[in-house]
């Protein structure tokens, strides 16, 4: 039995389906992030978990206990809202307390409580004042502190990054991780931000148009997403799909590779079973860092494939250069080392780290295994 | 070149600026003209004033007109003054507006955070009970006061502000909450608040602004209402507003111009010192509300 159980769950607004049939399961001490794009149902669900909204069907079930008729407060749960939601009428101490209050807890305990949760936030200075006293990033640290002041099994988290800057995010984030390393508690996580997704999640579940497309560790969502959607998702930049048509070479699998002039290179494949798809319609995926120039081979890479191709634009990012050109006639981004110094029409040589080439159905989109 | 233009637009706006002031100041003359003139006259002996003495400063200072307005004059039959009148209405009218209040705040939490189906209707109807004419309710307002027992009371004055006030106060309270960020009242259900500790720890202490607005508009009506005070309320139940006019109407003796006077500034002062207190909240109360809704 999980820690935490979504079964079945489904949710419609009238005639709108916002959730079809959501499957989660999760252990204690997992950090589940839930990501996809505005309108997938990531929000939804979370509320859901948290006895905000309810489900049109399905159960959710919390260390053993089925929470479908339970009220919020009594989910041992505790929720993180993406504005804070801070009540703005009483100080730090009365936010982190106030929920404890509602729950009976004498007033020395609640204390007592309110001192930990300072000092592990390091907000003791921050107590007496009120919410609108504070910065961003302090109202961040408010709003946690009050969620963990109550010591729940689950917490949950809404966007709660997205209102920060973007240095204050990635300190945020950092600390969020470092909280969950240190508590080990279960974390329900939502965000549209892949790399947030990335960064924290132990499991993330990629949802979109109320359905979740894969649930996985961030490894096995980034290396061998499920579906088109996930692939091109969870990434950035995005991982470059070309239209391709595999080919049989007495017996070894080939996709043959158009550049920018025409020239057709062939490609060999390490995955035989695609030997069955030779004739159909294929998309190949292919992320930005598996093409390189020949300094930037991995060296662990066993099957390298070359072609000339034209640079179209480079990039320079600071660590990398991201160099776009076209294969098949189709934008392809290239992930070099900042080193490389290329001019738009320059020709070169692009080294494609086969071994992670992925391949997708065209008509399903799903990924095609062996 | 560009200095001279520079120092002719200051000029023009100093110009502009004299002229504004001298409007304003026309202006507040023209409003304030007749509550010198009554102030003038109500601390004048009677004499002076049928002298045809209206405008200057006494000649001899009293205070009997606003004692004989206060405990004295002749209202209906006995001579009792105003002072009986006055807490007639200070009864009604305190009760009236606190529980208006209470009923806007829960009506328009209800109405913006605990949505219902039928909620938007149920709001345009109470909309609706805001236009609906005094005279139009007179005779089923009378029906229903004479079968709860409470015709010619001050209580039945009560219930007939509070069922007349509710569409208004319902009004500003929705407005208010429906800018009201909805996460608020989430982290308090998490946080195991229920539905009164909500609107008592979250809501009501972030509301003073339209509480306030909410209290000037229910004070100020009720406080000047004629019609339901004079159809519902006679003899010693009269509230101050019908007590003046009988005062000022009385058809016996002469016509004490001075303690009129008095009992009008009387008959004025409770509205006149809730907009002097809360006042300055009034019209940012109204913009919070209106910002969204």
């Amino acid at each position: 039995m999980s820690f935490l159980n979504i079964q079945n769950v489904t949710k419609s607004f009238g005639t709108v389906d916002v959730l079809k049939r959501v499957d989660i399961a999760i252990e204690e001490g997992e950090f589940l992030v839930l990501v996809g794009p505005s309108g997938c149902g990531k929000s939804t669900l979370l509320n859901i978990i948290a006895g905000l909204e309810h489900q049109t069907s399905g159960d959710i079930d919390i260390n053993g206990r089925n929470v479908n008729a339970v009220h919020p407060a009594q989910r041992n749960i505790a929720m993180v809202f993406q504005s804070y939601a801070l009540y703005p009428n009483m100080t730090v101490r009365g936010n982190i307390t106030f929920g404890l209050e509602m729950n009976g807890v004498p007033k020395a305990k609640r204390e007592e409580a309110v001192a930990d949760v300072a000092k592990l936030l390091q907000i003791e200075p921050l107590l007496d004042r009120k919410p609108s006293a504070l910065s961003g990033g302090q109202r961040q640290r408010v709003a946690m502190g009050r969620a963990l002041v109550r010591n729940p099994a689950v917490f949950l988290f809404d966007e709660p990054l997205s209102n920060l800057d973007a240095k204050l995010r990635v300190d945020m984030r950092t600390e969020i991780k470092r909280l969950h390393n240190n508590l080990g508690t279960t974390i329900v996580y939502v965000t549209h931000d892949q790399i947030e997704a990335l960064t924290l999640s132990t499991r993330i579940a990629v949802m979109y148009g109320g359905v979740v497309q894969q649930l996985g560790t961030p490894r096995e969502i980034y290396d061998q997403p499920e579906n088109l959607f996930v692939a091109t998702f969870m990434g950035s930049p995005a991982m470059n799909i070309v239209d391709v048509e595999i080919e049989n070479d007495g017996g070894k699998a080939v996709v043959p590779l158009t550049s920018k002039d025409g020239t057709v290179t062939r490609l060999s494949l390490p995955q035989d079973f695609l030997l069955p798809w030779v004739g159909r319609r294929v998309k190949m995926g292919i992320r930005p860092e598996a093409i390189t120039d020949e300094n930037g081979v991995e060296s662990r890479a066993q099957l390298v494939g070359r072609m000339e191709n034209e640079v179209e634009l480079a990039e320079p990012t600071g660590a990398d250069t991201f160099v776009s050109t076209a294969i098949n006639g189709q934008g392809v981004t290239a992930r070099m080392s900042a080193e490389v110094n290329l001019s738009p029409g320059q020709r070169m040589n692009f080294a494609l780290n086969m071994d992670k080439a992925l391949f997708f159905d065209a008509e399903t989109e799903n990924l095609i295994k062996g | 070149m560009s200095g001279g233009a520079q120092t002719q637009a200051i000029r023009t706006g100093r110009l502009v600026r004299v002229f504004i002031y001298c409007f304003l100041l026309v202006a507040v003359l023209f409003y304030m003209l007749p509550l010198a003139i009554m102030l003038v006259n109500s601390v004048k002996p009677l004499a002076e004033i049928t002298g045809g003495n209206m405008v200057s400063l006494p000649q001899v200072w009293t205070i009997d007109p606003w004692l004989d307005a206060w405990s004295r004059a002749q209202i209906g039959v006995e001579a009792t003054g105003l002072r009986p009148y006055f807490i007639n209405s200070i009864v009604m009218v305190v009760p009236a507006v606190i529980i208006l209040t209470l009923i806007g705040a829960v009506n328009g939490y209800v109405l913006t955070k605990w949505q219902f189906r039928g909620a938007k209707i149920l709001f345009g109807l109470l909309l609706f009970s805001c236009f609906i004419p005094f005279q139009m309710v007179l005779i089923p307002m009378a029906r229903v006061l004479g079968i709860l027992g409470l015709s010619g009371t001050v209580y039945g004055l009560i219930l007939v502000h509070v069922t007349y006030g509710i569409g208004f106060s319902t009004l500003f309270f929705r407005n208010y909450y429906a800018s009201f960020p909805t996460e608020l009242i989430r982290a308090a259900q998490m946080d195991g608040a229920g539905f009164f500790q909500i609107l008592y720890r979250i809501l009501m202490p972030s509301s003073g602004p339209i509480i306030v607005v909410c209290v000037i508009w229910q004070f100020t009506n009720i406080w000047n209402d004629f019609l339901f005070g004079a159809s519902f309320a006679s003899g010693s139940a009269a509230p101050m507003t019908v007590a003046l006019n009988n005062l000022v109407q009385s058809s016996t003796g002469v016509k004490e111009y001075n303690v009129h006077f008095a009992g009008a500034i009387m008959a004025a002062f409770p509205t006149l010192l809730v907009y002097i207190v809360a006042g300055r909240y009034f019209v940012r109360g109204l913009m919070a509300g209106s910002v969204k809704g």
